[in-house]
């Protein structure tokens, strides 16, 4: 496929999980807090800080209050990353290669945009409660997915929209673990209370992991959490499961059967694979949590840089021109 | 109940006669509109917004860098025209065309209507279209202007007049197809009862004529945009979608060896033929405008040597200048030796100097337009402009007499358009799309451009115009 459309369809992949995480992010989060003690004040600034776009808030406003965050989470257009951001620009990619997508797909994917744009218009942040409207976002894009699954047909393009999808997922999973790091208790005598419990139980929660965790390991305990969100083999928003099946995108993409590699794309992402499937979570407890997570957010984007590498960049067909200009 | 209080006013109104009775083609239709009620009617018109909103059936408004997004107002009460016009405008167009592509390749080769002194040279040479380096070339399969939508509008007297011939990138072909898309589900059942032809199948001849421009057995076909903030954007998208093949940008291709590539995932993939909707000059900068950032160094080369098909023809503009308009019906008769079966409107040309005399004379009762304008830009509509405007106009025809042409005030003719509780008499014109390949076909139906305000004669999507399905009878 044309390298300009690989591109658009890897970046819709990206932001249609960005919008999904950032929907399900801010909902527990509000539920959280409505969970709370009445001597426990709210805490938006972990969520923050774990989506990487704290500088960019505290340049902007001066206080992490629930309307604020909630704004500046979903709604907020200098905010790159924000719900409303993320999905004009899954969009706007999709609208650039349209031709590539089933009718069904853009056009339900035209609707969540006009529903978020409409959310912004209706001030959603200043809400009571605001949760139904990310809950419906959040099931606007996973039935996306489900017309995707069963209308579009697996060639290169599908490859490249999942590729991005799980190399998005993979980021947003760790970025979430991160909020617990972030998450402050009133005092160290709280570890183990009903408060961190609850924390770890909204945690779960967001990546729609609680079930499955209570049935796989039993009881809440932070260490097998870790192990869940890094290293579970079968739980899809584990960084080990995302990056397992963005490898078999990326060789199907490239055609390579078997052993080793074919280019750098692959073998950047093949390396890490590799690395976390015989990885033990002392391992990764041992290195420090944030540190563990900050060395993988930085290598994900470097997986993200060789692809763009290999794929989707463009030949500069204007060099003659530009010396006809002078 | 509501179509009694109809006044058509003075002009040609397409469903109903000067004497108030319904025309004999629209009497089905009106059966069965008039016990619909009012209300029912405004709920279905509401539906129609939303369906093309959630279609993302858009256009960007130029001269807006955000590229804002607008619908096409699609009014639900479709214009419907029946078989014996039809076949008339068919004919028209067909003759047209012929005529118009043997011009084209006689201005650029043997120049024989120029040595028979038919056309005035300076009136070539000094067109904008007229693009000295497709000299001496004859494009694939001799054809030139492979897609044509002709605007045509209808006077007073009920004829049909060509306004414009649109030989470069005519656009609105997949307003046409969405709208009947649209309407089929207001209407259901109506448009079988009447017999109205499809236009469903628009895409996959459009394919066909494009391959047939390769010698190839499987030609690799794409459709060439300047991107997605340009205003015919959606349509771009929808012809590749529906022919299967890809949309590229300038920055897709590169030439090389004097052969075209696409630039996919898995290397270099030669393209043959390219259904370009940029304008020619912006094509290739080092044959054309050097500024041009949308083109592809290099295409003119290599469709001067065969290997890239391009349609429409880089050069078609020469024909669809305002000023060699004039001429079309004369064209016709030296290349055809028929006479027109369409006419033309009385245009005055005023790089002559008889003719300018008379333009500046009768400001206040003619219409003025750039000879290499579109859009509706760049006109004024004299017995409506005021006398500061038309001060302004006397001034540009006198600096400039190429750049201009006038023509009397056609009164165009109307469709009852729904306005807010009732129909009103809105004036339209008509676009038929007209393909060249092995054959001319012209596609029944066509973009019926409506203009929304009262009295108002500008149809532009531009300028506040609307959109009716149009139906073709049969029979």
């Amino acid at each position: 496929m044309l390298s300009r459309v690989a591109n658009c369809v890897y970046w819709l992949g990206r932001y249609l999980e960005r919008s999904e995480n950032y929907s399900r992010f801010i909902d527990v989060n509000f539920n959280l807090m409505v969970d709370l003690p009445p001597n426990v004040k709210e805490q938006w600034e972990p969520l923050i800080r774990a989506t990487g776009d704290y500088n960019l808030y505290i340049s902007n406003y001066d206080s992490f209050n629930r309307e604020t965050a909630i704004y500046f989470l979903a709604f907020d257009e200098k905010n790159p990353n924000s719900l409303f951001s993320s999905v004009s620009k899954a969009r706007e990619n999709a609208r650039v290669v349209r031709e590539n997508l089933t009718k069904e797909s853009w056009e339900k994917l035209n609707e969540i945009y006009l529903f978020v744009r409409e959310g912004a218009d209706n001030k959603i942040w200043e809400k009571e409660d605001c949760s139904q409207f990310f809950k419906d976002v959040k099931y606007g894009i996973q039935l996306l997915y489900g017309i995707a699954e069963n209308s579009v047909a697996r060639t290169d393009g599908w490859y490249f929209i999942h590729l991005g999808q799980y190399l998005e997922r993979a980021d947003k999973t760790s970025r979430i673990l991160d909020v617990k790091y972030h998450i402050l208790l009133p005092s160290a005598e709280e570890v183990g209370s009903p408060l961190d419990f609850l924390q770890w139980t909204a945690l779960l929660k967001s990546v729609s992991g609680f079930n499955f965790y209570r049935r796989y390991y039993g009881k809440i305990e932070p260490v097998n959490i870790v192990e869940l969100l890094v290293l579970n083999k079968y739980f899809p928003r584990s960084v080990f499961f995302c990056l397992t099946n963005a490898e078999i995108c990326l060789r199907t993409i490239s055609g390579t059967n078997g052993n080793g590699y074919s280019n750098t794309a692959e073998k950047t992402l093949g390396a890490l694979q590799s690395r976390l499937e015989y990885q033990d979570v002392n391992d990764v407890i041992s290195s420090g949590l944030h540190e563990y997570l900050d060395s993988l957010q930085i290598k994900l984007n470097n997986i993200s840089d060789a692809i763009h590498d290999n794929f989707f960049k463009l030949n500069q067909n204007f060099t003659n021109q530009n010396n006809l200009q002078e | 109940m509501f179509v009694n209080h109809y006044d058509s006013e003075s002009h040609y109104d397409e469903m109903f006669a000067a004497d108030g009775s319904c025309r004999e083609h629209y009497l089905p239709f009106l059966e069965m509109i008039k016990n619909i009620p009012i209300e029912k009617l405004k709920q279905l018109q509401f539906t129609t917004d939303k369906a093309q909103m959630a279609m993302g059936m858009t256009f960007n408004v130029y001269h807006d860098k955000q590229g804002i997004e607008k619908i096409l107002h699609l009014d639900i009460i479709p214009r419907i025209i029946n078989a014996r016009e039809w076949k008339n405008i068919e004919d028209g167009l067909k003759q047209r065309i012929y005529a118009l592509n043997l011009f084209i390749q006689d201005i650029y080769n043997e120049q024989k209507i120029l040595k028979d002194r038919i056309l005035p040279r300076e009136l070539i040479e000094s067109c904008p279209g007229f693009l000295k380096q497709c000299s001496g070339l004859t494009p694939p399969k001799g054809i030139w202007c492979h897609i044509t939508g002709t605007d045509l509008v209808r006077d007073k007297n009920g004829e049909f007049y060509v306004l414009e011939d649109n030989l470069r990138c005519p656009s609105g072909v997949s307003y046409q197809l969405e709208s009947r898309e649209i309407i089929k589900r207001v209407f259901p059942n109506l448009l079988s009862k009447l017999g109205v032809a499809p236009v469903s199948n628009y895409p996959s001849r459009l394919l066909n004529m494009l391959q047939y421009l390769s010698d190839k057995k499987k030609p690799v076909v794409g459709v060439l945009t300047p991107g997605v903030y340009n205003s015919a954007y959606f349509e771009h998208s929808y012809l590749a979608l529906s022919m299967g093949v890809e949309l590229v940008m300038g920055q897709d291709l590169v030439a090389n060896n004097n052969r075209v590539y696409m630039q996919t995932t898995s290397g270099l993939q030669q393209i043959d033929v390219l259904y370009r909707r940029i304008d020619d000059t912006f094509l290739d900068p080092l044959a054309f405008n050097p500024q041009s950032l949308l083109g592809i160094p290099g295409i003119f080369a290599a469709y001067k040597s065969g290997n890239i098909a391009l349609a429409n023809a880089p050069g078609t503009g020469v024909a669809d200048d305002k000023a060699i308009y004039a001429y079309v019906p004369k064209i016709i008769r030296y290349y055809l030796d028929e006479e027109p079966v369409l006419r033309n409107v009385p245009t005055y040309i005023c790089s002559e100097k008889e003719d300018c005399d008379y333009v500046l004379a009768h400001l206040d009762e003619l219409v003025v337009k750039e000879t290499n304008a579109a859009g509706g830009y760049g006109m004024m509509i004299g017995p409506r402009a005021t006398t500061d405007e038309r001060n302004t106009f006397e001034g540009l025809i006198k600096s400039n007499p190429r750049n201009y042409i006038a023509q009397p005030m056609l009164s165009l003719s109307t469709v009852p358009t729904l306005v807010d509780t009732h129909l009103e008499p809105r004036h339209v014109d008509l676009r038929p799309y007209v393909l060249y390949g092995d054959g001319i076909e012209v596609i029944p139906g066509a973009f019926t451009r409506v203009a929304l305000k009262r009295g108002s004669l500008i149809v532009n999507s531009s300028q506040g115009g609307g959109s009716k399905d149009t139906w073709v009878l049969q029979q």
